[in-house]
């Protein structure tokens, strides 16, 4: 028997199911084709249908003039654009509110998340609560939720107005919080403005030495310095004296017009509502991310650094935190991505996102819905990638080195 | 023989694919119910009253155009539709007709692939202010924030209206109605602009209405009118013609209380149009008496006009450039013959 077992058999189809060498195969070949079928029936059943619409698919559109105005942008855009700038300036609206959101999300997350771990009964409950109010309640709702605010508790631009008004502006009449959005000063870069970003970038370089030269100095004498306050010198003083030599940068100050706050910068309550929900809303999820990830360093840690002689504070910042951070980083790469996306939320508060402008707006004045729909998720995807490649960078530099 | 059953699957999937956008009519019969994308909420236009029922100008309309088909103004789901997806409600063929205050263009009419069957209402882009303002034109309206919607014709026409007269604006972009009355009660934006029709409308759902003005200018052409699908003629003549017949009612004095007498008239424009002689409806699939069916369901187009929108209601609006040709207005319905 054991002869006939390893005679080569003469191939039959039935081996196909029944053979174990070729099933696995067989499956997988069935499956790929099953795959490509659908792929290729969705393709189809689009040019079918874009056919019988009598639409064409291309990308022409993006080179006509826009035609309409965006209430922020961030390069010169205005309504002679084309519809590839619009899309441009929506999606730098979009990074803008990720990049806010995310470092907003990050420093509120971990100061709760820490909070909450507080040995102190109120303070470890309040945290909770702020945790679990964000975190339960879709994120949309807190959108509109901060909308809704701002509308109706802050004065229009009018209160501001005649010898009684009833409300007044902030530091100094240089701001102004109305019910539009935030009016502040505003740097203006005259000529020579250039020197102080020389002196501005040569002060980081002055900031990082100075670091390098005050940690080896810790290392080989033990004695410490207040470098956090030597570093803020070195980056503010020496920009501030050139400025104030040569005085290349002015600042502009909002004053009241006919209708609204003119001159300074204005930063729209849109931007405002949306920034501070998705931060809270995420910032709730990365607090508990930040708790069970210092929940995960070993209690010994923090009782042979209290053994050692340090403060609390400095056990959480040189202990447990960079060992908490190898749990921390992976699931806050998520709740970076969540957030990115999350940000096509704008909609519902008229924030000129990518998904306002070329998934709004350009969509519907030119009909090439499934063109703009491919545009952005293609952004999307893209953005989301390169998120998480850079946070993998990062979590790879401070996982745990095994030699 | 498996090869088969596959490619016959296959080709079943391609051909539904692509009969999707074939003949409207048969689709709506077979279903028993007409689709009908309208606003999800302008008083006096679209808008569920207390009980839930849809009322209002456009509705009105599609309720002709359902009883027309069916005989019976109740077959009918209304789909809210936002100024955003309204046109992709109806090119994906979710709803079979569009009556939200859409504006005929030449970019939408022929690259959007849609048909605007007729005009049921003709517009102009208006600018609302509150009275405090101290404003009294559109063109003192230098640095002003403005409510808008968006997706809409008017967001190019106020592009164009600030740019022709060299002053600037602050856009404030909003989805629909009810933000745009949160936004412009609560003082976030200067003006609000949109269809001179649309603004009275939404000023007569104001606290105090007499607060705000509608200013002069009336800074675009806004033909409104009701939307379907480009590439199916008999669907879109049926839509347009049932339009027509409810102004051609008018003209001729039929009106939904003296609809059955008139049916005995011996006018024979009027014995033509509600099927008593002729065979007009036959020519489009629909029974002979779908004009009768459709004046029945709310009248005219003067009285639903009146009803919903008129002198009287609400919007109080008056019949201006919407009035019947005789009368210095634009509504001219073509012979039924």
């Amino acid at each position: 028997m054991a002869m006939t077992a390893t005679q080569a058999e003469p191939f039959r189809p039935s081996m196909l199911i029944y053979d174990t060498r070729y099933r696995s195969l067989t499956f997988q070949v069935i499956a790929l084709v099953a795959v490509l079928t659908f792929f290729g029936w969705i393709v189809h059943n689009t040019v079918a249908n874009l056919a019988a619409l009598g639409k064409t698919f291309d990308f022409g559109f993006l080179e006509q003039r826009a035609g309409y105005d965006i209430n922020q942008h961030l390069i010169p855009y205005t309504n002679d654009s084309t519809h590839a700038r619009a899309a441009v300036v929506g999606i730098l609206n979009t990074l803008l509110v990720a990049f806010l959101g995310c470092i907003t999300a990050t420093v509120l997350g971990i100061f709760m998340g820490v909070l909450r771990l507080s040995p102190n009964w109120l303070i470890g409950r309040l945290a909770s609560v702020y945790v679990e109010t964000f975190r339960n309640v879709p994120v949309l709702l807190w959108i509109l939720a901060l909308m809704a605010i701002i509308t109706d508790t802050f004065p229009a631009p009018a209160a501001f107005r005649g010898d009684n008004a009833s409300a007044s502006m902030l530091a100094g009449g240089t701001v102004a919080f109305t019910n539009r959005g935030a009016y502040v000063p505003w740097p203006v870069f005259g000529p020579g403005w250039q020197a102080v970003a020389i002196v501005f970038a040569l002060s980081l370089a002055a900031v990082w030495a100075f670091g390098r030269w005050a940690h080896a100095r810790q290392e080989a004498t033990g004695a410490t310095l207040p470098t956090f306050w030597i570093k803020l010198g070195l980056l503010v003083l020496p920009a501030l004296l050139v400025d104030s030599l040569i005085g290349a940068i002015t600042w502009t100050v909002p004053e009241l017009k006919r209708f609204n706050f003119e001159g300074g910068g204005f930063v729209d309550k849109s931007l405002i509502a949306l920034w501070f929900a998705l931060a809270l809303y995420t910032g709730a999820f990365i607090a508990e991310i930040v708790r069970s990830g210092i929940q995960a360093v070993a209690r010994g840690q923090s009782e042979a650094a209290a053994a050692l002689g340090l403060r609390p504070g400095r056990i959480m910042s040189l202990v447990v935190l960079p060992q908490a951070l190898r749990v921390i980083i992976p699931p806050l790469i998520s709740q970076y991505l969540n957030l990115t996306k999350n940000s096509s939320l704008a909609i519902v508060v008229g924030y000129a996102d990518v998904r306002a402008t070329l998934g709004g707006i350009t969509m519907n004045q030119t009909g090439r819905e499934l063109e703009c729909m491919i545009l952005m998720m293609g952004f999307y995807l893209l953005i989301s990638l390169t998120i998480s490649t850079v946070m993998n960078m990062y979590n790879a530099s401070v996982a745990l080195k095994e030699r | 023989m498996h090869k088969g059953i596959l490619l016959g699957a296959l080709a079943g999937m391609a051909f539904a694919a692509g009969a999707a956008s074939a003949a409207t009519l048969d689709d709506v019969k077979a279903r028993g119910v007409l689709k009908c994308g309208v606003n999800a909420g302008l008083a006096g236009f679209a808008a569920p009253d207390s009980s839930g029922r849809w009322k209002g100008f456009d509705v009105d309309y599609c309720r002709a155009l359902a009883a027309a088909i069916f005989g019976d103004q109740e077959k009918i789901d209304f789909t809210p539709t936002t100024t955003e997806t309204r046109f992709t409600a109806l090119v994906s063929g979710e709803i079979d007709v569009l009556a939200r205050n859409s504006t005929w263009t030449f970019t939408r009419d022929v690259d959007l692939k849609l048909d605007f069957v007729a005009v049921n209402y003709y517009d102009g882009q208006g600018f609302m202010v509150s009275k405090d303002l101290g404003v009294s034109s559109a063109k003192e309206l230098d640095g002003a924030t403005v409510c808008i919607q968006t997706g809409t014709t008017t967001e190019l026409n106020l592009a164009d209206f600030f740019k022709t007269n060299g002053i600037s604006y602050q856009p404030v972009p909003i989805q629909t109605e009810a933000e745009a009355r949160q936004q412009f009660l609560g003082g976030a934006c200067d003006a609000y602009t949109t269809d001179a029709s649309g603004l009275a409308a939404a000023r007569s759902g104001y606290p105090n209405p007499e607060n705000y003005i509608i200013l002069p200018e009336i800074i675009s052409k806004e033909p409104l009118g009701p939307v379907v699908r480009h590439g199916d003629n008999q669907w879109a003549d049926i839509a347009r013609w049932t339009f027509y017949a409810l102004v051609e009612a008018e003209e001729l004095g039929i009106t939904k209380a003296n609809l059955d007498e008139m049916k005995s008239s011996q006018n024979p424009e009027i014995r033509r149009l509600l099927g008593v002689e002729g065979d007009l409806g036959k020519m489009f699939g629909l029974s002979p008496d779908w004009a009768y069916n459709a004046i029945k369901a709310n009248g005219n187009f003067g009285e639903i006009f009146a009803a919903s929108i008129g002198e009287g209601t609400p919007s109080n609006l008056a019949r201006g450039l919407n009035a019947q040709w005789k009368d210095g207005g634009l509504m001219y319905a073509p012979p039924f013959r």
